[in-house]
């Protein structure tokens, strides 16, 4: 049963409650959350209220690895440890950006937490700004589609790939539109001692500019076209990969979001799809998605 | 058990002392990074863990000064007894974090080994800054030796820990100066230190059996609270401080003085106040110049945060010139802390003394006797025929200029 009390701000269709309630699902009652500034953040603990059933702690934006890594080290000291799980929940631009150095400090010394990058690919909780996980030809508010650009300039950074060159015992993508394989995956990652870091792709209506009933679907779509493929890790090495029946074009995906309108309308976007779809391929080679 | 402390002195290098008292605190956690002149202090807790010399303690050789201080947030949430330090540019780079755990009520202590910030880099010793941190929301307290250094440290944890109080402290010591200097210390008996500092009993903390939620956002309706909140746990702490002063006093029988301290100060006509090593120096001038039959005693600020405003009107209120010595500067205001905050103490009371700030020791900058004996001359002409100027910087050299 979820720990996130019903209630909280979200917007419909909102992918970090829907993230959030995996998680805690799957990980059941002895864990301790810990949340970076943001939107999960703000929409579940404006003082004096709080969505979360289980204890949870926020300290700044780019320290949720660090502080995670705090708590279990107090609770090995203090004999407390016991079977309880430290999970840190956190958006894009908290893991990929401002908070890889303590993400990767506390993975280097291997600290027992799992952490859960919840990745909406851009900062939603500022107004849709670009992060280093937003993927390419994205319009957002600084990397804005105009007269001279389609929109963001530079594909995905691969947080998985450098999460994995930690030598984690566990590294892997997941989806929000996936339930059962995002539960699956935090269950065996809490299951794990050291380190494990779970990717999940998490669609947002607000900032992807799509109707919020549709955020499984299009998240589904991510995988359906290989652009967000689904692989575990195991020390380093690939060694799980949900294939991919019937691949569709990346057309399908982008013409369903407002971030991707004008690679339809403008003149030259039909390129721009072009190198998505080579993007995609890459993926299905690179991953053996088919 | 003999009565001559004397007997019961080792002489150790400053950093031990601390790392000792440290020890003998039982921290559960202790989170650091190293920098130069703070390494001394982090390698010999590392030698005490490698030697199982504190139990149940876990220390987090971490990858930054900002998640040094950040992975503290979390274990003293968690209930931990927390312990950090570092020096200039790894406390400003921990300056977000110093002031979301004040906020957050979380009772760590941190020794900040004193020294400059750059640019231009220097390793040796001022105060800028710990001064930097002044509004916080930290208690500050400044060591002169390391007797007093190893003895504030119980004392931080004493008084952060206080139900009342719930903040988190810094205790500063001279980088260098006295970090890396041996002098006799009795070290902390652990077993003297055990009556002193009760066990962390925190009555929140992260529990999987009574969950709370720590780090809520707080709307224009609520903020103002929590920062009124933390000033009256500074003034509680003010009374705590000279509380836990005296129980450090009967259970292991030193004196340091309180929220501040005096030294030949009852008749003095020209008091000078300082913080930190320097206040060492400053006594000896005071005997030379008392020989010379100068009027001249010292204030010295133990605790700068709480700043104790009444403790200082009262020792200044006969004093005929007051003499501010400080190892920082507020750029653009030209002026250093301790002056400002002497100042803005005495305005709106009936003492209406003039206050002489002297900004010096920057950047290691030795402090020598003649210069405190110049800065007697100055305050000399001062009370006899007022004051003209307010502040100014001391020893700098024309030639670089």
């Amino acid at each position: 049963m979820s720990r996130l009390a019903p209630g909280h701000r979200g917007c419909p269709g909102c992918c970090d409650a829907m993230a959030a309630n995996f998680v805690l699902e799957a990980a059941g009652d002895d864990v301790i959350v810990v949340s970076p500034t943001g939107c999960l953040e703000v929409m579940t603990t404006p003082y004096p209220e709080s969505a979360w059933e289980v204890p949870w702690i926020h300290s700044l934006f780019e320290n949720t690895a660090s502080v995670a890594a705090g708590i279990e080290s107090a609770l090995k000291a203090l004999g407390r440890k016991g079977n309880t799980k430290i999970i840190g929940l956190a958006g894009d631009g908290a893991t990929m950006d401002i908070g890889t150095l303590g993400l990767s400090g506390a993975f280097e010394r291997g600290h027992d937490i799992t952490y859960v990058c919840i990745d909406n690919e851009a900062y939603m909780n500022t107004g849709v700004q670009r992060s280093g996980g937003t993927p390419y030809g994205a319009s957002t508010t600084t990397s804005p589609t105009g007269k001279k650009s389609f929109g963001n300039r530079t594909q995905k950074k691969n947080m998985p790939a450098i999460m994995a060159a930690h030598g984690a015992p566990y590294v892997t993508t997941t989806s929000i539109s996936y339930p059962k394989d995002m539960m699956r995956k935090v269950k065996k990652a809490v299951d794990i001692e050291g380190p494990c870091y779970i990717h999940a792709h998490a669609p947002c209506s607000t900032g992807w500019r799509f109707e919020s009933a549709r955020t499984v679907e299009i998240g589904k779509l991510a995988v359906e076209t290989a652009l967000w493929p689904l692989y575990e890790m195991e020390y380093s090495e690939i060694t799980g990969v949900k294939k991919i029946k019937n691949k569709k074009p990346v057309e399908e995906y982008l013409k369903a979001q407002g971030r991707f309108k004008h690679l339809f309308t403008r003149e030259g976007g039909e390129k721009e799809i072009a190198k998505i779809q080579e993007i995609a391929d890459w993926n299905v080679k690179h991953y053996g998605l088919e | 058990m003999t009565d001559n402390p004397m007997e019961k002195m080792s002489v150790v290098e400053g950093s031990y002392a601390t790392a000792h008292a440290v020890k003998v605190c039982r921290p559960n956690v202790i989170s650091a990074y190293p920098i130069t002149p703070q390494t001394h202090i982090v390698e010999d807790l590392s030698q005490f863990i490698a030697d199982g010399e504190i139990d149940n303690c876990e220390f987090i050789t971490i990858e930054s000064e900002f998640s040094a201080l950040s992975a503290l947030v979390g274990a003293s949430a968690a209930g931990a007894r927390t312990y950090s330090s570092t020096s200039s540019q790894g406390l400003e780079l921990m300056h977000e974090v110093v002031f979301n755990v004040s906020g957050m009520r979380l009772p760590t202590v941190m020794t900040v080994v004193n020294r400059a910030v750059s640019a231009p880099i220097s390793i040796w010793n001022d105060h800028q800054d710990s001064i930097s941190e002044r509004d916080t929301g930290w208690i500050q307290l400044y060591a002169e030796n390391s007797q007093e250094i190893s003895d504030l440290t119980p004392l931080a944890y004493k008084v952060a820990e206080d139900k009342d109080v719930m903040l988190p402290a810094m205790v500063c010591m001279d980088g260098f100066i006295l970090s890396h200097v041996f002098e006799p210390v009795v070290l902390l008996e652990q077993d003297l230190t055990d009556e002193y500092l009760p066990p962390y009993r925190p009555e929140h903390i992260l529990d999987t059996k009574n969950p709370k939620t720590f780090g809520s956002f707080a709307d224009p309706s609520v903020y103002t609270e929590f920062r009124y909140m933390q000033q009256k746990g500074m003034d509680i702490a003010l009374k705590k401080i000279e509380k836990a002063v005296d129980e450090f006093t009967r259970i292991f029988g030193r004196d340091h003085g309180g929220l501040i301290d005096t030294y030949r100060a009852d008749d003095a006509e020209i008091l000078l106040m300082a913080m930190g090593s320097v206040v060492g120096t400053i006594k000896d001038v005071i005997d030379e110049a008392r020989i010379d039959g100068i009027k001249v005693g010292l204030l010295k600020i133990r605790s700068f945060r709480p700043f104790p405003v009444e403790a200082v009107r009262k020792t200044l209120a006969d004093a005929a010139v007051i003499v501010v010595l400080d190892k920082n500067i507020s750029l653009g205001l030209n002026e250093g802390s301790l002056c400002t905050e002497v100042k803005s103490c005495l305005y709106n009371t009936d003492i209406n003394t003039p206050v002489m700030g002297f900004m010096l020791g920057h950047g290691g900058r030795d402090i020598s006797k003649g210069t405190i004996h110049m800065i007697i001359d100055k305050s000399q002409k001062v009370a006899r025929s007022g004051i003209k100027v307010e502040n100014e910087f001391v020893d700098v050299r024309g030639d670089l200029i």
